[in-house]
């Protein structure tokens, strides 16, 4: 087992791409590539699981570390590892995969070993986002998180996949540049890629202020479109109407939200203290502005996609925050967020291959038609909503308290005003699919409801937001120990580390 | 003419029979009688010189006969990379070439001669033989880029790329004179010491003004590129899969001695002006290729915003911006070359399918090309994991070194434009095709044996240039150290700028 320790997360991040290939040489022929796309992400969730059954709770730093050269000049190592940030992210991650292959299991039929190709380096890439503590490394996965997603959203989109794809390609494409010039210019005068080292420099104040600055907001840029902040979000509506369902559910969000605690708030605290305020006003405008644009949609992937940015921008206030329990509150949230959308991405990705219709006019009634469906979108509908007992409640409770003690008690009782805006838009969006009079189109169109495959899907999901409703401290405890990391140990125990890297330069 | 000599032209000397072995064999045999056997000895012939190339490491750097010609790392790493993008192109022209035309025999000695004039090109250091090498290779590709006879943009775009690039080369000839004129040599080196050692410059700037012209023309950097959308239109897709790469490498390393080794007493000269020229090759080629329709002329322009790209490169001085230029040509040729494979299987010899609106949906049609189509894009995009990304990485780094720091981010902002672009395409490719598109059936097993071949030599080389470049890199840095600096110019400059080779200053 000891040894698993040591190669663990290269597993994670190789699984996937050896899927991937095995799909692509096989032939595309019935289900195949389905079912070899379900094995590889049961797989991988598997060996996911592995971490959080070996992480050491309360030990300092990065665990299942690997730390190998890659590349001479510049200076690249292969160095991951995951602490109590990443820990719960890569699980989730790896828990929407099979999730992910059983959402497309009926909706997508034509050129399924692309798709389930694509489906899988996508996910390799999103693993990579969260484990590489190489900032260039880093950089290689979050762009290349693009490529299968853009490719997958022009190929499969509903109506006009093409400008989605474009659309939300360019706008995550053209912020990452400031972020590799700023990631360049960090090794030009640091000579390392390297998490800690970095961490530990610009903390002792090596760096030119000003400077740090702008590349504090490099980065900070290149996140918040990819969160989607308020008023970076114009990508996020057209991304949703036309993704297909496994990949809108992890299009937006914990990508973004995650490299803003590691790589903003992390590694340029005193920068991200300074630009705080604006960040709190922007994610508190996108709270209300996102709930009352959501209120009005006609079609319910784009009510879906600006309740996401509500929901994104709470848990980017609580990031911003600056304290410990609004950003474990933030962590946890991403969580939820995860499982809550999958399951609601998969429930509303069962309407529309059933009706093939999203205008919210057109249905009503549903629920005497397709009485589990109903039965599991109202569950998580009140996990979004956050009802007490389930996940969304613990989440939003931690930091719209922590924002309110320890922040602004004005932004916070604004913030707050999305918890009724939000009840406002979920339950009647709940009442005009599910419940009234039957509509001429339920009525007409002959629906099944939740075949076995979706059943498997939605069942763990729910019982999740449950459990993590009820017993927040399964995760909470891991989350909160090694949250307050303090910067690079690692750098300082081992000087050595550092040096290597200028000497790899050097050469 | 000693045989030690002559071992440091050998790839060339091995092209040059080959050449000759083909045009012979060509005429002898029957009219009936099909050409494909001559295409896979050209192949043979070249990948025997590709040996040749990186055996003539073992000679060591030197010259031969009386200084004409120089062996090295840098030359080698050229003469490596001609090879490789010739190669590539004869393979995909074996499997793409019309039987019935009467010039394939031809047409692969025209490939191979045109390689023995683009590998003498990087390996000249006299004038004269520069010019000789500019011509041999010109001249084949002169009659390559009108090979489609029967097509009216074929003459068109021949007589076009030669009417500009004979006016083209002349320049070049006359700068050639009024450098001898002013120093009394042609032999490389000895101008730059003689222009080392004098004050008056005014006709060596002269000069080297018109050798600019030559050279940037045939690498199409604006404002001397307005030849290169036609004359790709017009051409044979196989053949712009050469034209585009393997000519430009040999123009861009005879640039690179030109300007550090020849003339680094005028840096101050053609630095700025390279930067000009950079600026310009970017925002133009970027601006126009976002406006067409048609795939090749769109690649055309996004080819005159590389060679700016590559230019940028120049600014970061010393052997960082060498290794940087050598480094993002590489890539560059691996992946133009593969979008060139690709869209002559999907379009064929004859461009039935000319716009960008009849690849749709072509991921669809043969997921096999759809992928390796979007594979080639996404790395000229410069995604990670690809060889355009370090590519571009080195070369902006490079800039940032040598202090250049606005060009570097013009050129990050240029490539968020061709984003756009290459997306278009590759997006188009992606979606789903309309009612009427017939589906294409071209699966993995029904590409030819030699095409299949190429398109798996340029995707392998693409995605290894993303993943390791170590070893392509070092070889890089060796040629740019290599490039004879004279003394008291070029280390003192090399010295004080931090770029890709040199370790960033540690802070206190």
């Amino acid at each position: 087992m000891n040894e698993l320790n040591q190669t663990i997360l290269t597993w994670i991040l190789l699984v996937p791409i050896i899927g991937a290939v095995v799909i692509a040489i096989l032939p595309d022929r019935g289900k195949l590539s389905a079912w070899l796309a379900l094995i590889t992400a049961l797989v991988s969730f598997g060996l996911t699981l592995h971490l959080p059954t070996h992480f050491i709770v309360g030990q300092p730093g990065f665990q299942f570390e690997i730390n190998k050269p890659w590349i001479d000049n510049p200076a690249i190592f292969y160095h991951v590892g995951v602490d109590g940030l990443s820990l719960w992210m890569v699980v989730l991650t790896g828990l929407l995969a099979p999730v992910g292959v059983l959402a497309s299991w009926n909706p997508i039929r034509q050129r399924q070993k692309i798709f389930y190709s694509l489906f899988l380096v996508q996910q390799t890439a999103m693993f990579g986002v969260f484990v590489s503590l190489d900032l260039m490394v880093y950089y290689g996965f979050w762009e290349l998180s693009l490529v299968p997603m853009a490719i997958l959203i022009a190929m499969y989109g509903r109506k006009d996949g093409v400008k989605a794809a474009i659309k939300f390609f360019i706008f995550t494409f053209v912020p990452s540049a400031p972020l590799l010039v700023a990631i360049i210019w960090l090794y030009v005068r640091t000579g390392s890629f390297n998490f800690s080292d970095l961490q530990m420099l610009v903390a002792n104040g090596s760096l030119p202020a000003d400077a740090l600055f702008w590349t504090a907001l490099a980065f900070l840029f290149a996140f918040a479109v990819k969160v989607p902040v308020f008023p970076l979000h114009g990508w996020l509506a057209d991304a949703f109407c036309e993704a297909p369902v496994a990949l809108a559910m992890v299009i937006a969000g914990k990508l973004g939200l995650y490299s803003m605690l590691r790589f903003h708030v992390g590694l340029f605290p005193v920068q991200a203290r300074a630009i705080a305020p604006l960040l709190i006003a922007l994610t508190v405008i996108g709270i209300l502005y996102g709930a009352c644009v959501a209120l009005v949609q006609r079609d319910f992937w784009r009510l879906i996609a600006f309740a996401t940015l509500s929901h994104f921008s709470l848990t980017t206030l609580g990031i911003y925050g600056l304290n410990l329990t609004g950003r474990n509150g933030a962590i946890y949230q991403i969580l939820n967020e995860g499982v809550i959308e999958g399951a609601l991405f998969v429930l509303l990705g069962v309407l529309d291959t059933r009706y093939a219709n999203s205008q919210i006019a057109s249905f009503g009634g549903v629920a005497s038609r397709l009485p589990r469906t109903a039965t599991f979108f109202v569950i998580t509908t009140l996990a979004m909503v956050g009802l007490p007992m389930l996940n969304g409640f613990v989440g939003e409770f931690l930091i719209l308290s922590s924002t309110f003690m320890n922040v602004s008690r004005g932004w916070a009782v604004a913030a707050t005003l999305t918890i009724i805006l939000g009840a406002a838009y979920a339950l009647w969006l709940v009442q005009r699919l599910f419940y009234g009079p039957q509509s001429q189109m339920t009525a007409a169109t002959p629906a099944a409801d939740l075949h076995l495959h979706e059943w498997v899907a939605l069942v763990p999901l729910a019982v999740l937001m449950l459990v993590m409703g009820v017993a927040p401290s399964l995760w909470l405890r891991s989350i909160e120990r090694s949250t307050a990391q303090p910067p690079s140990k690692q750098a300082i125990a081992n000087p050595e580390l550092f040096s290597n890297s200028q000497q790899e330069t050097a050469r | 003419m000693n045989s030690a000599d002559s071992l440091r032209i050998l790839p060339e000397i091995i092209l040059t029979l080959t050449g000759v072995l083909l045009m012979l064999v060509d005429a002898s045999l029957s009219p009936a009688v099909t050409r494909r056997p001559l295409g896979w000895i050209a192949a043979f012939g070249t990948m025997f010189a590709l040996w040749a190339s990186i055996w003539q490491l073992s000679l060591g750097t030197g010259t031969g006969f009386f200084g004409a010609v120089e062996t090295s790392p840098f030359t080698v790493f050229f003469h490596v990379l001609i090879c490789g993008i010739v190669l590539v192109a004869i393979l995909i022209a074996l499997d793409s070439l019309p039987e019935e035309s009467h010039h394939q025999g031809e047409y692969f000695a025209l490939i191979v001669f045109g390689a023995v004039g683009m590998c003498l090109l990087t390996s000249a250091i006299e004038l004269l033989v520069v010019f000789i090498a500019l011509e041999i290779s010109s001249i084949s590709t002169y009659i390559l880029a009108g090979y489609r006879k029967h097509n009216a943009q074929g003459p068109e775009s021949g007589i076009k790329y030669f009417l500009l690039g004979s006016f083209a080369t002349a320049f070049l000839l006359y700068g050639i004179a009024l450098i001898f004129g002013a120093t009394g040599t042609t032999q490389i080196y000895e101008i730059a010491e003689k222009v080392g050692g004098s004050q008056n410059h005014a006709l060596v700037v002269m000069a080297l003004m018109l050798m600019m012209v030559g050279m940037l023309f045939k690498v199409s950097a604006a404002p001397f590129h307005l030849w290169t959308p036609d004359v790709y239109e017009g051409a044979p897709s196989p053949v712009v899969a050469l034209l585009s790469t393997a000519p430009k490498a040999g123009v861009f390393a005879l640039l690179l001695r030109v300007t550090y080794e020849m003339l680094p007493a005028l840096r101050s000269v053609w630095e700025p002006l390279l930067w000009a020229v950079a600026v310009g090759s970017m925002t133009i080629g970027n601006l126009a290729a976002l406006r067409q329709q048609n795939v090749k002329r769109m690649l055309a322009y996004s080819s005159i915003a590389h060679a700016g790209y590559l230019l940028a490169a120049f600014a970061g001085m010393g052997p960082s911006g060498i290794a940087a230029a050598s480094f993002y040509t590489a890539a560059y040729a691996a992946m133009n070359v593969g979008v060139f494979a690709v869209i002559t299987v999907v379009s064929g010899y004859d461009d039935h399918l000319p716009l960008i609106r009849d690849f749709r949906g072509l991921l669809y049609r043969s997921p096999f090309l759809g992928i390796l189509l979007i594979f080639f894009l996404i790395s000229l995009v410069g995604i990670p994991f690809t060889g355009g990304f370090f590519g571009k990485f080195y070369a902006f780094s490079a800039a940032v070194g040598g202090g250049a720091v606005a060009l570097a981010i013009i050129g990050l902002l240029n490539s968020g434009i061709a984003a756009a672009y290459y997306l278009r395409l590759a997006f188009a490719a992606a979606q789903r095709p309309a009612d009427g598109d017939e589906p294409l059936r071209i699966a993995l097993p029904q590409l030819g044996v030699a095409v299949g071949a190429a398109l798996l030599f340029t995707t392998g080389t693409t995605l290894w240039l993303g993943i390791r470049p170590n070893a392509v890199l070092r070889a890089a840095e060796m040629a740019a150290h290599t490039l004879q600096v004279p003394a008291g110019e070029a280390p003192a400059a090399a010295v004080n700028q931090p770029g890709v080779s040199q370790s960033p200053q540690p802070h206190p």
